[in-house]
C-alpha cells in the first residue's frame, strides 16, 4: 500500500498534471484512497496506470445519501509487481449522475459499470452498452439506492394473486 | 514454481495426426446452401445443465461456429447486498454466505475482514489457522463440484461420481466441526464460532492422508479419456495479458502462466506461515485450467495438514467482549458479560466510519468486498467483488470464432457460479 507520504506525492503529481482533480485523499487503516472530480476520471487512471496499477480489481458504487454529492464510484486499482493498492472515489450528484466511462481502456469495467447503472442509476457515458445487468430490463428504479424501500417486491407467482388466475386452462 | 507438465501427445486414431487435425480435413465445401452464409442466433440457456445454474447465453452463429456471445444474467438476482444493509453486521454473515453458494466459508472471510479492518480487530492464532483449514477445505470441496460437473458436461461421467463422493467427506468434516454442511455461519468477527471439536483433526488428517492418492485417480480418469482430452487440449486458449485487462483472477490466469495468487502475494490470515507451491500452466488451454486447478487441491492438502501441525493453542475467537459473545457460562456469574450479551444480540456492534475494501483469494480468483460503515449497527453498504461476475467477460474471448460444442467446455472450465455472479 502507498504510506501516507507516497499517497500524497501521487496525488501532487495528479495536482500537476491537473489542478482541480484531486479533491481529498484519506489514508485510512492502511490503505491509501484519493478523490478526484467525476471528468478527470479517465486521466486520474491513466495517469495511474503509467505508476504501476496496472489491474483494475473492482469497480463499485456507493450511496452516500442524505450527504450530497450523492452517489459515489470507487475504482480499486491494483499494482501487481508491487503488490500495492490504491482507490479512486468520486462523487456525483443526484441531479447530474454522470460520469465517463473507462470501458475503452479498462475492458474489465464493462459488466461493472452496468451493475452500477443497474444499481444506483449512475449513467457511464460512453459506455458502448449501457443497459440494466441484473434487474430485468423493465424495471422501475434502482434498487440499491438507500431511499429504495426494502420488501413488497411484487412477484408475478400466482401465491401471490388475490385469486387463482387460471391462465393454464385456456 | 510450475507443478504443472504437459503430459506427451496422446495417441490418436491416425498416426501423426491430431484429433483437430482430423477435425479441420473434413471438406464441408460441398454443402452449398443458400442460408450457408447467413448467421443465427441461438439462445443457450437458462435452462440447460451445461450452464450450471441460471445463465443464458445467446450466441450468434456461422454454421457450427461461433462469432460473438452475449451473456444475459440476474435470473437468481437476489437482492442480497440490498439486503445487508438492513441486518446488524453479525447477521449479514449468513446472507453472504449465500452469494457464491460453493465457496461460502470465503465469502464471510471477505465480509468478516472487512468489518474486522474496519474496527481494526486483531484475530486471534489459533482463529486464523482454523480459518484457513476450513477455507482450504473448502477450497478443495469446490474444485471437485466443478471437476464432477465439468466432466460431467465433457462425458466423463465417472468422474461426477466420484468427485461428488470426494466432497461429500468434505461436508461431513464440515458438519461435524460448523454444524452444518453448507453455508454453516462458522466465521464470526473476530475469530470463528466455536472450537473444533475433539477427534475433528484425527478425522481431517484421516481425510487428508488419502486423499492425494484420489486426486490421482480423478485425473487419471481425465487423462486417460481420449474424448475429453481432445476437447481441452489446445482450445479456448486466451493470453495472460487479456485476461488481465479482463479483470480475470484465479485458476484461469494462473493457467495462462500468471503466478499470482493473493495468498503469496499479498499473505492474509497467516498464510505467510506454510510451505506451498502456486501451480502455473504453460499454455493457458483449457486442459491447463484443468492441470492447475488438480495441482492445487494437492497444494491445499498440504497446507491443511501443515496447518493442523501447527494449530496454536489460545483463544478461537477475540476477548474483546464488545464484538464477541462472552462464553455461556460467564453469564450466570457477571453482570457485565450479560450486558455484552444483551446488547450484541440486541443490537448489534457499532463499526466506526470508514470504508474498506478486502480481497483474498477464492476457489475463483480474486473475492473482495467492500463494505461502508456509517457509525451505526448496520453496515451501509455491502458489495461482493465476485471472481465469477467479473471471468465471465472472458467467456467470449474463449469461444469466438470456435465450435458451439466447445462452448460447453469453456463454459465448464471457466467454472462459473451463478449465485455469487447476480447476487
Amino acid at each position: 500500500m502507498p504510506d501516507a507520504t507516497g499517497l500524497e506525492l501521487i496525488a501532487q503529481e495528479l495536482r500537476d498534471r491537473d489542478a482541480d482533480s484531486v479533491l481529498e485523499t484519506l489514508h485510512f487503516r492502511g490503505k491509501a484512497s484519493v478523490t478526484v472530480a467525476p471528468e478527470s476520471i479517465r486521466e486520474t487512471l491513466e495517469h495511474l496506470r503509467g505508476k504501476g496499477f496496472k489491474f483494475l480489481a473492482s469497480l463499485h458504487g456507493v450511496d452516500y445519501f442524505p450527504e450530497e454529492p450523492r452517489f459515489g464510484v470507487q475504482y480499486e486499482l491494483l499494482d501487481m509487481y508491487e503488490v500495492d493498492r490504491i482507490t479512486v472515489k468520486l462523487r456525483v450528484p443526484l441531479a447530474a449522475p454522470t460520469v465517463p466511462t473507462v470501458v475503452d481502456r479498462w475492458p474489465t469495467a464493462d459488466h461493472q459499470e452496468r451493475e452500477v447503472y443497474d444499481m444506483f442509476g449512475v449513467v457511464f457515458e460512453g459506455h458502448p452498452d449501457m443497459r440494466r445487468i441484473l434487474m430485468p430490463e423493465d424495471y422501475e428504479g434502482h434498487p440499491q439506492r438507500r431511499d429504495f424501500p426494502l420488501g413488497g417486491e411484487a412477484i408475478l407467482f400466482t401465491h401471490n394473486e388475490p385469486r387463482n388466475p387460471g391462465w393454464w386452462q385456456q | 514454481v510450475s507443478d504443472v507438465t504437459q503430459q506427451g501427445q496422446a495417441p490418436s486414431a491416425i498416426a501423426g495426426m491430431s484429433y483437430r487435425d482430423m477435425e479441420s480435413s473434413i471438406e464441408v465445401a460441398h454443402l452449398e446452401h443458400p442460408e450457408h452464409d447467413e448467421l443465427l442466433t441461438l439462445n443457450l440457456g437458462p435452462h440447460h445443465p451445461a450452464t450450471h445454474g441460471v445463465l443464458r447465453v445467446i450466441t450468434t452463429l456461422e454454421g457450427e461456429v461461433v462469432r460473438d456471445i452475449r451473456p444475459v444474467i440476474g435470473y437468481v438476482h437476489t437482492g442480497i447486498e440490498k439486503n445487508c444493509e438492513d441486518k446488524p453486521y453479525w447477521k449479514v454473515i449468513p446472507l453472504v454466505e449465500r452469494m457464491d453458494y460453493l465457496s461460502y466459508y470465503f465469502n464471510a472471510f471477505a465480509y468478516c475482514g472487512a468489518v474486522e479492518t474496519l474496527l481494526d480487530l486483531e484475530v486471534p492464532k489459533r482463529a486464523q489457522y482454523l480459518r484457513v483449514i476450513h477455507m482450504e477445505l473448502n477450497r478443495i470441496a469446490s474444485h471437485l463440484l466443478w471437476l464432477a460437473t465439468g466432466g460431467l458436461d465433457l462425458g466423463a461421467m465417472s468422474v461426477f461420481w466420484y468427485g461428488w463422493k470426494e466432497r461429500d467427506s468434505i461436508l461431513d468434516l464440515f458438519e461435524m466441526s460448523s454444524g452444518q454442511r453448507m453455508h454453516p455461519r462458522y466465521f464470526q468477527v473476530g475469530g470463528v464460532a466455536e472450537d473444533i471439536p475433539s477427534g475433528w483433526a484425527k478425522k481431517v488428517r484421516e481425510f487428508t492422508a488419502q486423499f492425494p492418492k484420489r486426486v490421482d485417480q480423478l485425473e487419471d480418469l481425465i487423462n486417460s479419456n481420449q474424448i475429453v482430452l481432445s476437447r481441452m487440449r489446445g482450445v479456448g486458449a486466451v493470453d495472460a495479458d487479456s485476461l488481465l485487462e479482463l479483470g480475470v483472477t484465479g485458476p484461469l490466469l494462473r493457467a495462462a502462466g500468471n503466478p499470482w495468487d493473493l495468498r503469496k502475494a499479498a499473505p492474509y490470515s497467516s498464510y505467510e506461515d506454510f510451505q506451498f507451491k502456486i501451480p502455473v500452466g504453460t499454455v493457458g488451454d483449457h486442459y491447463d485450467r484443468f492441470r492447475v486447478r488438480m495441482a492445487e487441491m494437492r497444494e491445499s492438502t498440504k497446507i491443511v495438514e501443515q496447518a493442523l501441525d501447527a494449530l496454536p493453542e489460545g483463544e478461537y475467537i477475540t476477548s474483546n467482549r464488545k464484538y464477541a459473545l462472552p462464553p455461556r457460562h460467564e453469564l450466570a456469574t457477571s453482570m457485565e458479560a450479560l450486558i455484552h450479551h444483551f446488547k450484541l444480540v440486541t443490537e448489534g456492534f457499532r463499526v466506526p466510519p470508514g470504508e474498506a475494501y478486502f480481497p483474498c483469494e477464492s476457489p475463483r480468483g480474486e473475492l473482495a468486498c467492500f463494505v461502508r460503515a456509517d457509525g451505526s449497527s448496520k453496515p451501509a453498504r455491502v458489495h461482493m467483488r465476485d471472481p465469477s461476475f467479473v471471468n465471465l467477460q472472458a467467456l467470449r474471448p474463449m469461444v469466438q470464432d470456435t465450435y458451439i460444442a466447445d462452448l460447453i467446455v469453456a463454459l465448464a472450465m471457466l467454472d462459473p457460479i451463478l449465485g455469487g455472479i447476480d447476487r
